[in-house]
């Protein structure tokens, strides 16, 4: 189509002149796709409003009986304009703003919208009554998947594509003095009174624009419309969020805001933690119950004022209007300006109503209490309001029923100080009197906000001495009164009609599931799914509690409400899991070892190397010659302080007072309950001055650990704790070629075994760098040098071991070559050859437990433990036939009962056999007996206890040299 | 998600803390019966009511430290060390 073809044609056959209100751009037009066919809108139209001012009447099918179904609120709650849009399902079609070329299709329709196969449930509906699925599908069980493939062919949902790109979602912050839920008169009026009394203020609403209904109003509305979005873009301490909505409030008023419509941004979530809040969000229009409430042309007088005042749509040609309150009576005006013939106007408060609406595709006709039989397309219903208030409800308070107002009213005093309620959901009134409200209530939020902000000064005590407090006015502010007005109690006519039309649920269908004897709303909503469609009940809540109560006798107060609980609005899991941080840490050494194509291994947050392509020859290296591996994640933990000694005391189970300068010791801590909690060793490195070693795993752990202990036990006690994990990067060269490499780079340390003997400790020179720690330590077995480089310099040094050492066969190592040696030497893991129970007697620490020691973390059940005895052991396990490697984890079983299990398992390179270590019952703990081993397989293999942990060098004459 | 007031940060939110659970006094190891360490060990009064606890503000200052909280409505206060004696008596 040219667009002088667009200009001549307009956008639609139902499409009217100039509205005052109106948002759409009629000098642009943009075209779009509606089930395949082209279509026309202005931007500004949302994806509904451009289809009916196409004359569009038909936008989805329902999810049980596939009804037809059309526009009834014409805002985001409408429960018939859910499409599909791209590969996004479920959009709010009478909200979402059209763009060009959107492939905009009606969802779960075969073969099409007009002729729907499905829609023969219509005919035997009374088979999918209340309960249906429950009474039906249940036996037999087997058979419940072919249910659920074939029930999931019949629900009103979108598709998804699983080649859709995670798109870009977004999270902020914000912590304003007063949140606003609602940009509506009370609350664009609360915003502005609470910002000229100096709180900052963030404003919130779900349409596109601040106003409420003011959008849609007469001349005078639109006139305090324009002078508020005035006088709030002019004020800098509001923010404005439109198409965005509260979606719920949680403790001390931490609430979660999904903002929509920003570039590149699918959604935002906005974590608010607001000092006081105003729930301002109005009332929603409720719709009628009676038969044939569901055809395409029954609507809601908010509908049919939206469709014209702003989208300039005439939403028929022949109007029945049933009206009981002064805004459907508005609705009959606009309604005639907008050219529709009004042929009838049904006045609820004389106690006409209407009985029912007839037609196949859309309404044709309507019938009322009367008698009277009208032929229409359209029928406008303006039977009442229903108060939002699970915003309140998530704060504690407990609506009650007004049957004077017909509608449920907050109740203040259950409130917490810091959540304040205006506009229509308080009351009603002239919008003087609602503005007014608005601004007491903005003003009081804002005092409320500046005492808390000032008790919160005074609550921290490290803020500047003499900062001045702010000043507080004791004085509430009052409040003027707004009451609802009187409106008649009207929820269902005579006849049965549809009271959630998400779920397909009839007044029908509750009165059934109370004659079942489901008798409480609570019981009848689970039972029949209503108010439990994506609309969570915000229309239909109110009619299910009436209908409900009428079915039962009671009185609507009696029956009471269902849980309001968040979301408020559907919020799609694309805001809730936001975008994706997730830390990672590497050594400085990652680069080098990506090159050198290491396999990488994930261990908590670190990446580290676990093999370069050969396990096996990097464990025959480090034996035969020398190798190097990075050990950066070691915890290491500088103490400082003439306590440190007795802190060492306290937290390991071994002895610490006569460690001399330049000695390390091996040391293990266990919890109060004597279960291991870490290993690693401590050197002292000055006068008052130690280092120590954690595992990689456990140095978030040990580091809090310490200063539990340091903090609230012994406050008294000097030591400074500083965590140096990432200050250093840390290197361990093993093999007996070590102290000849090291030797190559080291200034200033003398490395003879006679100056530097096994479990020592210097500082030095290493490749030119300065205070470098070297350690002589062996998790390998091996003589080694565990090196401590400033981390700056780490890869520096790294790369100079490995030119220095190229004459000497060095090689890297990974995870899985050091795993492998320390097995073959006997070293446990923490985590690995223990576990949550493993007390330190049973991981074979006996030695190192000083239960003369007066005091350390544990002893009591580790004396316990010892006096006891008969506790499993950690022992050196060789299966008979070597070629055997059990799995770790693998039972071993005796007489039909596990009595321990493998924990740690692999082949050696250096014996040529399978190794293991495991934990056995006491009994069996003996060097030389023979266990039996369950394979994964099933099979049993026997196994033989080893005389001690190490498999390799149990002498330790390797290390020592 | 609740506001807890930290001694040397004021208000902050509670993902910043590790709740500690109800503080006990640790008894002496060495004359503790099993009952006794088993008890500081493993067992919480759980009171509907005012609870002695430890928090540790982890995101924060790093620092162990012992407040009142109700656990009915999640209000809590400094502990008055004179208060807690009285109850204890």
């Amino acid at each position: 189509m040219t667009q002088e073809q667009i200009a001549l044609a307009g956008t639609g056959a139902m499409r009217l002149g100039r509205q005052e209100g109106e948002v759409i751009d009629r000098r642009r037009t943009i075209t779009f796709r509606w089930n395949g066919k082209q279509q026309l809108a202005h931007p500004g139209d949302t994806i509904a409003s451009a289809l009916a001012a196409a004359g569009e009447r038909v936008f989805s099918r329902s999810f049980k009986y596939h009804r037809p179904r059309g526009i009834l609120t014409a805002d985001h709650l409408d429960p018939g304009c859910q499409l599909q849009v791209g590969d996004e399902p479920n959009v709010r079609a009478a909200h979402r703003l059209v763009e060009a070329d959107m492939d905009v299709r009606s969802q779960n329709t075969w073969p099409s919208l007009r002729f729907d196969v499905k829609a023969a449930n219509g005919l035997v509906g009374r088979f999918l009554s209340a309960g249906f699925y429950y009474k039906t599908f249940i036996k037999p069980e087997r058979l419940w998947p072919v249910y659920e493939k074939v029930l999931r062919q019949f629900v009103h949902a979108g598709s998804i594509s699983p080649d859709t790109a995670h798109d870009y979602y977004d999270k902020r912050y914000a912590h304003p003095d007063v949140l606003v839920a609602g940009g509506g008169p009370a609350g664009m009026s609360a915003a502005l009174a609470a910002a000229r009394a100096g709180a900052t203020v963030l404003l919130v609403d779900e349409q596109g624009a601040l106003g409420g209904r003011l959008r849609w109003g007469g001349p005078a509305e639109l006139h305090e419309l324009h002078r508020l979005t005035a006088e709030i873009a002019a004020e800098p301490g509001i923010e404005v969020l439109t198409d965005s909505v509260v979606g719920g409030r949680f403790d001390d008023n931490w609430v979660a805001v999904v903002q929509r419509n920003l570039p590149n941004v699918v959604e935002r979530l906005v974590k608010v933690r607001a000092k006081s809040f105003v729930v301002a969000p109005g009332l929603i229009e409720r719709p009628y119950v009676f038969e044939g409430n569901d055809l395409p042309g029954v609507m809601l007088s908010t509908a049919a004022r939206r469709l014209i005042n702003l989208y300039a749509v005439k939403p028929g040609e022949r109007a029945v209007v049933l009206t009981a309150n002064p805004e459907g009576d508005g609705a009959v005006a606009d309604l005639q300006r907008a050219g529709v013939d009004v042929a009838a106007v049904v006045d609820a408060r004389h106690g006409t109503t209407v009985t029912r609406a007839r037609g196949r595709s859309g309404v044709q006709s309507v019938e009322l209490s009367d008698g009277r039989r009208i032929d229409a397309d359209l029928l406008v219903t303006a039977v009442g309001w229903t108060a939002p208030t699970s915003l309140l409800n998530m704060s504690g308070d407990k609506p009650v029923y007004d049957p004077r107002s017909a509608r449920f009213r907050p109740d203040p005093a259950r409130l917490p100080d810091t959540v304040l309620a205006t506009g229509r959901i308080v009351g009603d009134g002239s919008f003087s009197e609602i503005a007014a409200h608005g601004a007491a209530i903005g003003r009081e939020a804002a005092r409320r906000a500046a005492g808390i902000r000032a008790r919160w000064q005074t609550q921290v005590p490290t803020r500047t001495p003499g900062e001045p407090v702010a000043e507080v006015p004791a004085k509430p502010v009052e409040i003027p009164d707004l009451t609802p007005a009187a409106h008649p109690e009207l929820f269902r006519g005579h006849t049965h009609g549809f009271v959630d039309f998400s779920e397909d649920v009839s007044s029908k269908d509750l009165f059934t599931a109370v004659a079942e004897g489901y008798d409480s709303v609570e019981l009848v909503k689970r039972y029949t799914t209503v108010t439990m469609g994506p609309g969570q009940g915000k229309l239909e809540t109110v009619n299910a509690v009436a209908v409900v109560a009428e079915a039962t006798g009671r009185t609507i107060a009696e029956t009471g409400t269902t849980t309001w609980r968040p979301m408020y609005a559907p919020v799609t899991l694309g805001a809730l899991a936001g975008r994706i941080f997730e830390p990672v840490r590497h050594s400085p050494m990652q680069a080098w070892h990506e090159r050198q194509g290491a396999v990488p291994l994930v261990a908590g947050q670190w990446i580290r190397p676990e093999h370069y392509g050969d396990p096996a020859a990097e464990v025959r290296t480090v034996r035969n010659a020398v190798g190097i591996i990075d050990v950066t994640p070691i915890g290491k933990l500088d103490l400082r302080g003439p306590d440190v000694p007795e802190l060492l005391n306290l937290l390991y189970v071994n002895k610490w007072n006569n460690l001399g300068v330049g000695r390390v010791r091996y040391g293990v801590m266990c919890a109060e309950d004597g279960v291991v909690l870490d290993d690693g060793v401590t050197g002292r490195l000055g006068e008052q001055h130690y280092l120590m070693s954690t595992t990689s795993s456990g140095a978030g752990t040990v580091w809090e650990w310490v200063e539990n202990w340091l903090q609230t036990e012994h406050p008294d006690w000097q030591v400074h704790v500083t965590p140096v994990t990432t200050a250093y990067a840390s290197i361990n060269v093993a093999g007996p070629r070590s102290r000849e490499l090291v030797g190559r780079l080291a200034e200033g340390v003398d490395l003879s075994p006679e100056a530097f003997g096994y479990m020592n400790v210097r500082t030095g020179t290493v490749a030119g760098v300065p205070d470098c720690v070297l350690w002589r330590i062996g998790f390998t077995g091996e003589l080694s040098y565990e090196i401590h480089v400033p981390a700056a310099f780490g890869l520096h040094v790294w790369e100079a071991l490995m030119s220095a050492g190229a004459d000497l066969g060095v090689a890297p190592f990974g995870i899985e070559a050091q795993r492998i040696l320390r097995l073959e030497k006997g070293h446990f893991i923490v985590g690995q050859d223990t576990d949550g129970l493993t007390q330190a007697y049973t991981a074979g620490l006996g030695s190192l437990v000083k239960l003369d020691k007066q005091d350390f973390i544990g002893k009591p059940e580790l004396t316990w433990q010892a006096e006891r005895g008969g506790y499993p052991l950690l022992v050196g396990l060789q299966p008979i036939d070597g070629r055997i490697v059990p799995a770790e984890a693998s039972q071993i079983i005796a007489g039909g009962r596990i009595v321990g299990r493998i924990t740690s398992s692999r082949m050696s390179p250096t014996l040529g056999r399978s190794i293991c270590l495991g934990q056995v019952e006491a009994g069996l703990a003996k060097p030389g007996a023979v266990v039996t081993v369950r394979l994964i397989d099933g099979r049993n293999i026997p196994a033989a206890v080893t005389p001690q942990l190490a498999h390799v060098d149990p002498e330790g004459e390797r290390q020592r040299v | 998600m609740m506001l807890l007031t930290c001694p040397w940060c004021g208000p902050r939110n509670s993902t910043e803390f590790r709740f500690g659970g109800e503080s006990h006094p640790r008894p002496r190891p060495d004359a503790a019966t099993p009952e006794e360490w088993r008890d500081y060990l493993y067992f919480a009064t759980n009171p509907r009511g005012w609870s002695r606890e430890t928090w540790y503000h982890g995101s924060g200052c790093r620092r162990y430290f012992a407040i009142e909280r109700h656990t009915e409505t999640n209000e809590h206060r400094a502990i008055d060390e004179r208060r807690a004696a009285e109850a204890r008596r």
